[in-house]
Order: C-alpha cells, then structure tokens, then sequence
C-alpha cells in the first residue's frame, strides 16, 4: 500500500490504526475462547468417574509406542491400496460419467448400464461389497481372479468409490454452462472434442473440491479391507488387542489415519480457497 | 445546485491495487435530484469508485459521505449503510435461481421486513411502470438482456434507495436494447431519483445528466454541466477522449 508519490492522511492512518487494534482484538477474542474450551473439556473428561481406568486401557503410552511399528507397517499396505484405488476410481468414474453424458438412441444401452451401475453401488453398502468381492469371487475358483485379500479389497473400494465419483464428475459436466457446448460445437468441434478440450477442464475445476472429499473420505475407508483378513494398520492393531486386552493400538491406528488425512484436508481448502480468489474480483463481500 | 447538503460526497478517494494506484483522490458530489455521469476510457476507474462507493471495495484514503454520515469510517455499519444504495450492475448480476418478483421481492422482505403481499404489490407496481409485469413469474434466464437489465433496476429501486447507482448498465445489451433501458433510467431521473452513473453512452450523458464527470487515470479530470464537457471541453486528455469516441460513431 505504499507509493513514493502517496502519504496517507492522518484520517486513513488513523483508520488503519482502528482496523489494526480490532484485528489485535479478535486474536485476543479467539485465544481466550479457544483457551477456555480446551481447559473444560480437559477438567470435564479427566473429572470423569471412570478416567483412570480408561486412560490405562485406551491411552497407555508406552504400550502405544511399542505397537507403533507394527502398525506402521499395516499402514504401508493402506497407502499402497489408497493409491491403486484412487487412481483406478478416477478412470473408471470418468468413463461412467462420460457414458451418461452420451446422446443418441444407438447409446441407449450403455447409458442404461451406467445408470444402472450408479445406482447399485451408491445404495448398496461398501461392507456388503466387500463381502461379496472379497469372499464370493474366490469361491467362482477360477484360476486368473486374484486371491489376495488386499486386491480383492480394493476392487470392491474401486466399485463403490467409482459410482459416487462418477456422479461427482457429471454433476460438473452438467455444471458447465451450455453456452460453452454451443461455443465450441460452433467452432465446429464434435461432440469428443467439446467434451476434452472444453467441457471437461472446467468441470474438473468446478468439482475439485468434491472430489478431495471424496479422496479423504476413501483414505480411512481403505481401513475396511481388514474385514477380508488384509493385514493393514487397524488388523494389526486387532491382533495386538487380541493379545492384551488393551484398546490402545486401536487409538494409535485412528490416529495415523488421521495425520494421513490432513495433509488431504488442507490441500482441498486451498485449492477450493484459490478457485474462489480466482473467480472473484476481491472486496468485501 | 440548492443549498441542502449533497446526498453523495467523495473527497479526495484513494484506491491501490496491490502497488498499482487505482483511484488518486478522486472528488465528486451528487446533490438530490441530480444525475452525475462518470465517464472516462476503460481502466480509468470508473468501475472501481462505484465499488467503493457501495463500500465493496474499501478505500485506502479519503472520505464519502451519504447524507453528512461517513460511510468509510471502519465503525460504520456497512449492511445499514447499503440498504440506502441501490446498485445496477453491468452484468444484471440477478440471481438465476428465483423468478423475477422474487429477485425484486428478496430485499424488501428479508431486509426490510416487509410483509411479502406488499412487498409483491409493490414489485408488481414498478415492473408495470417497466413493461415487465407479465414477466414476474419468469426466471431471469428466459429475458432478453435488456429486460433483465430493467428488472435488475427495478430490484434495485424497489427498497426506495437515497441513492442508485448505475456501473455501465447497457455495456453489455446490443444497441437496439440500450433504448430501453436508458429510456427507463431517464424516467427515473425525470422523476427525481438521486443517480450516479458511470456510462459510454454520450449521447445520454449529454441529454440527461446535470454533470458530466471525466475520469482519467484514477482523478476527475473536469467537470461540469454536459455542454461544457462534452461540448467544448478544456483539457487536452478530454478533447482526445472525445475525439476518439465521435470517431468510433457514439456521439
């Protein structure tokens, strides 16, 4: 805010000096009030008539950094599942999306299919599919389906993740103004082109931040491959709970899945911040 | 000019974009009843002082005042103070999702708690006065620009503002639709309505306004009533500017 050619007026200087003192007010508003709560949570929770008992059972820190590695190494199996996952769920999503987007009577059973496809795995509940991928296709005993529980796992978190994508994805596509279709088909794209060079990289755009929810909401999901026998962080902290009765893996487990979301979380703040800076010409409102 | 205070006055409005100096103290005033044209070339601000006028935009030195209150003042009230601005945008800005009355409606209702029959009455009312009162149950989608143009005004006038300000309004309408619209800001203006309008249309400005503002690199230039300005100028940058316009066939 400053020019060789400009001095502010004692007026202006005089506002920023208000602005400067209700900002300094604010943190001082927030501190407080963030203190004040944190201090009775802690009072309420450590007051509580069954506290000891719970923090030997749940928060036993010692015992925590004793399983740490063994978890850790589960988790290293969560992570490689998370990454074929995301990246199979954002084709196969796509290609769905693409489908329903299709015109014309020749179509018809395909865009019947996606919808039929959509339907099914967005109502049906990912526990379920997990069971049925996961313990009916190895029992088809057919020599070229995977028998691993961690692949299993991740083609029925494919399934289910790629029908609440796709929706994601055609919901943008829908989003995206037709006055963009006619602008392009009029510069005498066809109906392909229109949708790569023009539909589709504004409708990304528009569904960034949807989609990263999606991405972090699959990233504690990849947990449930468990349930097949996949030894990832949370069958490691079963098996050590099994073993000591004490719940405190389990704790150490949700709390590595947390930190693995985070970053996830912030990256869709920003990029959903930067869209709405981009869009907007600044100012108040 | 009367003797009673302006309902507008900007003194001395400094605007900076990042390192860029938009608005280099700019002075204006607009009395009751009058209508103030602003004009100048593209980035010359124009848009800019609107914005800071209906204070979404806040300036970085100099005062405005609606009715002797200082609206720049940090400890103003910036939703009390917009309620007696009315603002057309040069894209309509109406929401998409609402019918016309209801656009028109919103304000009356939610802001100024009025019942919503009146309310209707009252919208209904004005969008007759405009020609668009069969159009109320439409979505703004299905207008022409300018009828949206025109609904966008009378959602601007329908919470009877002190002040109405109007930022391009038929930039973006093709030349058989500005008639509409300016005919319409002409009967507002007719009736008394307190305008600040910044425009390309001259042949308006000339016409209608009381003063004709020329804004160039973020401070008025000249003023003065629309013969002198337009007419026979006395800076240089203003000749230029005009010539450049009756070159392009708008004046």
């Amino acid at each position: 805010m400053s020019s060789p050619l400009y001095e502010p007026s004692p007026l202006e200087l005089e506002r920023r000096a208000y602005r400067r003192s209700r900002a300094r007010r604010s943190t001082v508003v927030a501190l407080l009030s963030t203190l004040i709560f944190a201090v009775v949570a802690y009072l309420t929770v450590t007051n509580a008539p069954g506290w000891e008992r719970t923090k030997a059972t749940f928060f036993d820190v010692s015992y925590g950094w004793e399983v740490l590695p063994s978890i850790l190494e589960g988790l290293w199996l969560n992570i490689r599942v998370l990454v074929v996952a995301a990246v199979c769920v954002v084709v196969v999503a796509l290609a769905l999306a693409l489908l329903r987007t299709l015109r014309g009577p020749i179509f018809l059973p395909l865009r019947l299919l996606a919808t039929v496809y959509t339907d099914l795995f967005r109502g049906m509940p990912l526990l379920i599919v997990l069971y049925l991928v996961g313990l009916g296709l190895p029992a088809l005993r057919l020599d070229w389906i995977p028998t691993q529980a961690a692949v299993l796992g991740t083609i029925a978190l494919v399934l289910t993740y790629s029908a609440y994508v796709a929706e994601v994805f055609r919901a943008g596509i829908e989003a995206v103004h037709p006055s963009q279709r006619a602008a392009a088909r009029s510069l005498g794209l066809t109906h392909r082109q229109t949708m790569r060079m023009v539909v589709l990289p504004q409708a990304v755009r528009k569904v960034t931040p949807p989609l990263l929810n999606d991405f972090v909401a699959l990233q504690k999901d990849v947990g449930l491959i468990s349930v097949l026998g996949a030894v990832d962080a949370i069958r490691r902290a079963q098996i050590e709970v099994s073993q000591t009765f004490n719940f405190t893996p389990y704790v150490v487990a949700g709390l590595l899945f947390v930190l693995l979301a985070v970053p996830s979380a912030r990256i869709a703040d920003w990029v959903s911040n930067r869209a709405a800076r981009r869009q907007q010409a600044g100012g108040l409102v | 000019m009367s003797a009673s205070p302006p309902v507008l006055s900007i003194e001395g409005v400094v605007k900076f974009f990042g390192e860029h100096q938009v608005l280099r103290g700019v002075d204006l005033e607009v009395a009751e009843h009058q209508v103030v044209t602003v004009i100048g070339s593209s980035g010359s601000g124009k848009s800019t002082l609107m914005r800071c006028v209906n204070l979404l935009e806040v300036v970085d030195d100099g005062v405005i005042t609606l009715d002797g209150e200082d609206i720049t003042d940090p400890r103003a009230d910036v939703d009390r103070i917009r309620r007696r601005i009315g603002v057309v945008f040069q894209a309509y800005n109406l929401f998409p999702h609402m019918t016309v009355l209801d656009n028109i409606t919103l304000a009356p209702r939610v802001v100024h708690g009025l019942p919503r029959d009146q309310a209707a009455e009252q919208a209904l009312d004005l969008l007759d006065r405009v020609g668009l009162r069969d159009k109320a149950g439409e979505y703004p989608d299905r207008l022409s620009g300018g009828q949206q143009q025109r609904a966008a005004i009378v959602r601007a006038l329908a919470t009877d503002p002190r002040l109405l300000l109007l930022d391009e309004v038929t930039s973006a309408l093709d030349p058989e639709l500005v008639g509409e619209v300016l005919r319409l800001v002409r009967e507002l203006a007719e009736q008394g309505v307190t305008i600040l309008m910044a425009t390309h249309e001259m042949g308006f400005a000339r016409q209608v306004a009381d003063r004709v503002c020329f804004l160039d690199q973020g401070a008025v230039l000249e003023q003065g009533p629309p013969e002198q300005v337009l007419g026979d100028p006395v800076e240089p940058r203003t000749r230029q500017f005009l010539a450049r316009i009756i070159d392009a066939g708008r004046l």
